[in-house]
C-alpha cells in the first residue's frame, strides 16, 4: 500500500468521530445555544459504549447506549441553561468536566481491554479499484455519518424544521412572537447534539481504536466546537474540516512510519494546529462570517 | 358599511396589566366593530403596545376579560390568537434576516413551499404588496419588509389585523400606499387596529379612535370629524406645547466638514458610504433624513470618532478646518465635538452607573476631575443642574441611569452634552421614544443652541421633526448623500423621493 492509498483509506474513519460530534454541535449552535461540553459528552459516550460492547459483543446496542449517554449528559446542561437562564459557557464547561470525570470512573476497570471492531463493507468492483479502492471500503457508520451531513445540509436549506431552528437561533424574541416554541426547539437541539457527540465517542472507542484508554477522546470534542465556528455554521464546511482533520491525523502516522526525526509529540499536535489554521483562514472573511453567524448564540431566552 | 349587526368583533372589559410597580394598562375597555379601521392613539409609553400584546397572546392580562365574536377568550400564545383569526404586524418586524421571504412566511403559514410562493405573488398583486418570495429579508427595504409581515398575516385569513406604529419607518409615498392596502382590506371584511401617535394619519385613515394616556382610556372619538387639537389634548392631557423660539439660521464659518468620505463598515447588511460631502456651519442645524440601515450607523460613528480613519485619509473628516479623521472619540471631544447616540442605554449612558457618574464620563474636563481624582461635589452639582434645567424626572443624581424611563434618560443625555457647550453637536434620533412635551423641550433646546452659534448635525428617521428644526436637509440612501435641500423650499414628498431613490434616478437621467 502506498502512503497515498493509506491516507485515502484511513481518512474517513479518522474523521468520523469528529464529524458526528461537530454535526451535533452545529445543530445546537444553530438554535442559539453554545454547549462547550462536547469533549465530556464524547468521552462519556465512548466509555458507556465500550462497556456495553465489551459485555454484549453487540455494536448496535453499544451505539444506542453511547448516544443515550451523550443525550443524558446534554440534558443535564439543558436544565440550568434553558429553565434557569444560566450562563451557557459556565454550564457547558461544568458539564464537560462532569461527563469527562464520569467516563474515567466508569472506564477504570476496563483500562487497556479491547473489543471487536465492526467489519468494513466491501463494495463489489468499487472496492477493487486502484488507489480509491481503500477509500471506498468503509464500515456502515462512516457512510451513515456522511449521509447525516448531507441530510442536515438539506434540512437547514429546505425543510420547515430547519428554518424554525435557524429562526430560533437568529432572533428568539421574534420567533416567540410568531408562536415558535423557542425553548422546546432548543431543548430538542441540545438533546440531539448530545446524542451525536455520544455516537462520535462510541465510534472512537469501539470501532476506530477498539481499546479503552482514559482520555482517548484527546481533544476531538474541542476541535469539533472549533470546527463549527470556523466552518461559519455551514454544514458542508464543517464536514470538510472534519475530513481535513482525519486526513492530517492519518498523514501524521505515515510521516512517523518513515522515521523522520521530528518529535512524535510535535507530529501528534500537527493535525489540530493545521485544521485550526486552515479554518481560521477560511473564516477570516468578516462579511461572510457575519452573514452566516448565529445572531443570538450564547444568549439566554425566557420571560 | 352594511350596518345592522352591531356586535363588536373584539371587546375588552376592564383589562389591566402591571409590570412590577408600573401600571401599563388600567381597566381598559375597547370595542372593535367588524369592517372598521380602529385607531389606538397615544404617546410613547401610554400602554398601546402592551394592550395589543395581550390581544395577540404575547402577554396575559392580570385582570379583565377579552371577548371575541361575543365569546370569552384568553389567548395564551400568538398561535392561539392566530387560530382565532387575529394577525399582528409588529413595529420591530418579527422577520428573520438570513431567511428568504418564503421561508419567513412558511414559519407561520402551513402549506407546500411552491403553493405558498404562488399565494405570496397573488395576494401581493391583489393588495399592492408585491415582493419577491425568494429574496432574502436582509436585502429588502423597510417598506418591503413591512409588506412581508402584512402578507404573512393575510395568508392566515385574519378577521382582525393589528398594526403597531406601521408608518414610523416608512417614507411618505409608502404611507399612502399602505393606507390604500388597509382600506382594501377593510372593504373585504378585515377589521384593523391601527396603533399610532400621528394625528394626521389617524384622521386620514381611521373611522374610530380610542385614546390612551398613562395606561388609561381618556377618550373615544370619530377622528374624521374631531379636530387635531381635541385629539391632541386627549392624548397628552394638556394643550400642545408652545411652538419653537423664533430666530433663523445665521450660518457662519464651516465647523464640521466631510469630504470625499468613503467607508465600508463591518455590517454586511449595511451599504458602504460613497463620496460623502457634507458641511455644517456655525449657527445652523443640518438634518440627515433617511431610513436606518442606509449607512446612518457608519456615518455617525465616523463623525463621533467611534470609528477612526487611517492617518492617510484623516482629512475626510475635518473640525474647524483641521483633519480629525484619525482621532478617537476622546480627542474629538477635546476639540469641541459632542455626541448623543441613538442607543441611550449602553452607548449614551451606562445603565448600572448613577447619573452623576454618567455625567463624569463626558464632562470630566469641565472641572469634575482634579489632579486625577473625581470631585464628587462638583460632579453632583453638574448633574443637579442638568436635572433641573432639562426637567429630568428622577429622585436625584444618585439614581441609576438604567432606572430612568427612556424619555427622561434621553433628556439627561441631551442635557449633559448641551452643557458641554460644544462647537459641533451630533445627535442621532433626538426624540426617539420621548413624549410630546419632552420632545418639544428637546427641540427647543436644539434651536436655542443653534441661535447661540453651535453647529448641529441631526440624524433622524422622523421627517416631521427634521422639517421642524433643520435649516438644511440631506437624505442618506444606500450609502450616498443627496444634495443639500433648504428646508423652506423643499417638501416631504421631495425628501420621500430621495428616500426611495426616485429623485436620484431622475437626477441621473437629467444630467
Amino acid at each position: 500500500m502506498s502512503p497515498l492509498e493509506f491516507i485515502l483509506a484511513g481518512t474517513l474513519a479518522a474523521a468520523t468521530p469528529l464529524l458526528l460530534a461537530a454535526l451535533g454541535e452545529l445543530v445546537v449552535e444553530r438554535s442559539g445555544v453554545l454547549n462547550l461540553g462536547v469533549e465530556g459528552m464524547m468521552a462519556l459516550g465512548a466509555a458507556v459504549a465500550f462497556i456495553v460492547s465489551y459485555h454484549t459483543g453487540g455494536h448496535a446496542l453499544a451505539f444506542v447506549a453511547g448516544a443515550l449517554a451523550g443525550m443524558g449528559a446534554a440534558l443535564i446542561f439543558a436544565v440550568p441553561v434553558l429553565m434557569f437562564r444560566a450562563n451557557q459557557v459556565a454550564a457547558g464547561l461544568a458539564l464537560g468536566i462532569l461527563a469527562g470525570g464520569l467516563s474515567a470512573l466508569f472506564g477504570r476497570p476496563y483500562e487497556s481491554l479491547t473489543v471487536r471492531a465492526i467489519p468494513k463493507i466491501e463494495i463489489p468492483l468499487l472496492s477493487d479499484l486502484p488507489i480509491l479502492g481503500g477509500m471506498l471500503t468503509q464500515d456502515g457508520v462512516v457512510w451513515a455519518s456522511l449521509a447525516m451531513a448531507a441530510l442536515m445540509a438539506w434540512a437547514f436549506r429546505s425543510t420547515r424544521l430547519g428554518w424554525r431552528i435557524r429562526a430560533v437561533g437568529e432572533n428568539p424574541a421574534a420567533a416567540h412572537a410568531i408562536g415558535t416554541p423557542v425553548l422546546a426547539i432548543r431543548a430538542a437541539c441540545i438533546a440531539f447534539g448530545g446524542a451525536l457527540a455520544g455516537l462520535g465517542g462510541a465510534y472512537a472507542a469501539t470501532v476506530y481504536t477498539p481499546l479503552w484508554a482514559d482520555g482517548m477522546i484527546a481533544g476531538r470534542g474541542w476541535i469539533a466546537v472549533a470546527l463549527v465556528v470556523f466552518g461559519t455554521w455551514q454544514t458542508g464546511r464543517v464536514a470538510m474540516g472534519a475530513i481535513l482533520f482525519g486526513a492530517l491525523s492519518i498523514g501524521e502516522l505515515v510521516v512517523q512510519a518513515t522515521g523522520i526525526a521530528i518529535p512524535s509529540q510535535a507530529l501528534a499536535a500537527l493535525p489540530y494546529l493545521a485544521t485550526i489554521v486552515v479554518l481560521a483562514l477560511i473564516s477570516s472573511n468578516r462579511a461572510r462570517m457575519r452573514l452566516n453567524s448565529v445572531a443570538s448564540l450564547g444568549e439566554p431566552f425566557g420571560r | 358599511m352594511a350596518g345592522g349587526d352591531a356586535h363588536p368583533l373584539l371587546r375588552l372589559e376592564g383589562v389591566s396589566k402591571s409590570y412590577g410597580p408600573v401600571h401599563a394598562n388600567r381597566s381598559v375597555d375597547l370595542a372593535v366593530m367588524p369592517r372598521s379601521i380602529h385607531a389606538i392613539l397615544g404617546e410613547n409609553g401610554a400602554g398601546k403596545s402592551t394592550l395589543m400584546k395581550m390581544i395577540y397572546g404575547v402577554e396575559t392580562p392580570d385582570r379583565g376579560r377579552i371577548h371575541w365574536d361575543g365569546a370569552p377568550v384568553a389567548p395564551a400564545s400568538p398561535a392561539e390568537a392566530r387560530a382565532l383569526g387575529i394577525g399582528m404586524v409588529f413595529q420591530h418586524f418579527s422577520l428573520f434576516d438570513t431567511l428568504t421571504v418564503l421561508e419567513n412566511v412558511a414559519l407561520v403559514v402551513p402549506g407546500k413551499p411552491r403553493a405558498l410562493a404562488a399565494r405570496i405573488r397573488d395576494l401581493g398583486r391583489d393588495y399592492g404588496l408585491e415582493v419577491n418570495p425568494d429574496a432574502r429579508v436582509h436585502a429588502l427595504s423597510v417598506g418591503e419588509r413591512q409588506r412581508v409581515e402584512i402578507l404573512r398575516c393575510l395568508m392566515l385569513d385574519p378577521k382582525l389585523l393589528i398594526l403597531d406604529e406601521p408608518t414610523a419607518v416608512l417614507p411618505p409615498q409608502m404611507v399612502a400606499r399602505l393606507f390604500d392596502t388597509l382600506r382594501a382590506l377593510r372593504d373585504r371584511g378585515v377589521s384593523i387596529l391601527f396603533i399610532s401617535h400621528k394625528l394626521d394619519e389617524i384622521r386620514a385613515l381611521c373611522d374610530t379612535a380610542t385614546i390612551l394616556r398613562d395606561g388609561v382610556v381618556t377618550g373615544r372619538a370619530d377622528p374624521r370629524v374631531t379636530d387635531t387639537r381635541t385629539l391632541a389634548t386627549m392624548m397628552i392631557g394638556r394643550e400642545m406645547p408652545s411652538p419653537l423660539p423664533a430666530g433663523t439660521a445665521k450660518p457662519g464659518e464651516v465647523r464640521l466638514a466631510l469630504s470625499a468620505l468613503d467607508w465600508t463598515g463591518p455590517d454586511p447588511f449595511a451599504p458602504p458610504l460613497e463620496g460623502i460631502e457634507l458641511a455644517v456651519r456655525a449657527g445652523e442645524i443640518v438634518g440627515i433624513a433617511g431610513i436606518s440601515g442606509n449607512g446612518q450607523a457608519d456615518l455617525a460613528a465616523l463623525v463621533s470618532g467611534e470609528q477612526v480613519l487611517p492617518q492617510a485619509r484623516s482629512g475626510a473628516v475635518a473640525l474647524d478646518g483641521a483633519a480629525i479623521g484619525h482621532l478617537g472619540a476622546e480627542a474629538r471631544r477635546k476639540r469641541g465635538l459632542a455626541f448623543v447616540p441613538e442607543e441611550r442605554l449602553g452607548r449614551g449612558a451606562i445603565p448600572e452607573m448613577a447619573l452623576w457618574q454618567n455625567a463624569v464620563l463626558t464632562a470630566h474636563d469641565r472641572g469634575l476631575v482634579r489632579r486625577g481624582m473625581i470631585d464628587r461635589d462638583a460632579a453632583t452639582r453638574f448633574t443637579e443642574t442638568c436635572i433641573a434645567d432639562f426637567d429630568v424626572r428622577t429622585p436625584g443624581p444618585h439614581a441609576e441611569a438604567g432606572a430612568l424611563s427612556g424619555g427622561n434618560l434621553q433628556k439627561f443625555v441631551m442635557g449633559r452634552e448641551i452643557m458641554l457647550a460644544p462647537r459641533v453637536l451630533l445627535v442621532q434620533q433626538p426624540t426617539w421614544g420621548v413624549d410630546v412635551a419632552a420632545a418639544a423641550a428637546i427641540r427647543r433646546r436644539l434651536v436655542e443652541m443653534r441661535n447661540a452659534g453651535c453647529a448641529i448635525l441631526v440624524i433622524s428617521e422622523e421627517i416631521e421633526e427634521l422639517f421642524e428644526i433643520c435649516d438644511r436637509l440631506h437624505v442618506l440612501r444606500a450609502g450616498r448623500l443627496s444634495p443639500s435641500l433648504a428646508t423652506p423650499s423643499t417638501s416631504a414628498e421631495e425628501i420621500g423621493e430621495w428616500m426611495i431613490g426616485a429623485a436620484e434616478d431622475r437626477h441621473a437621467h437629467a444630467v
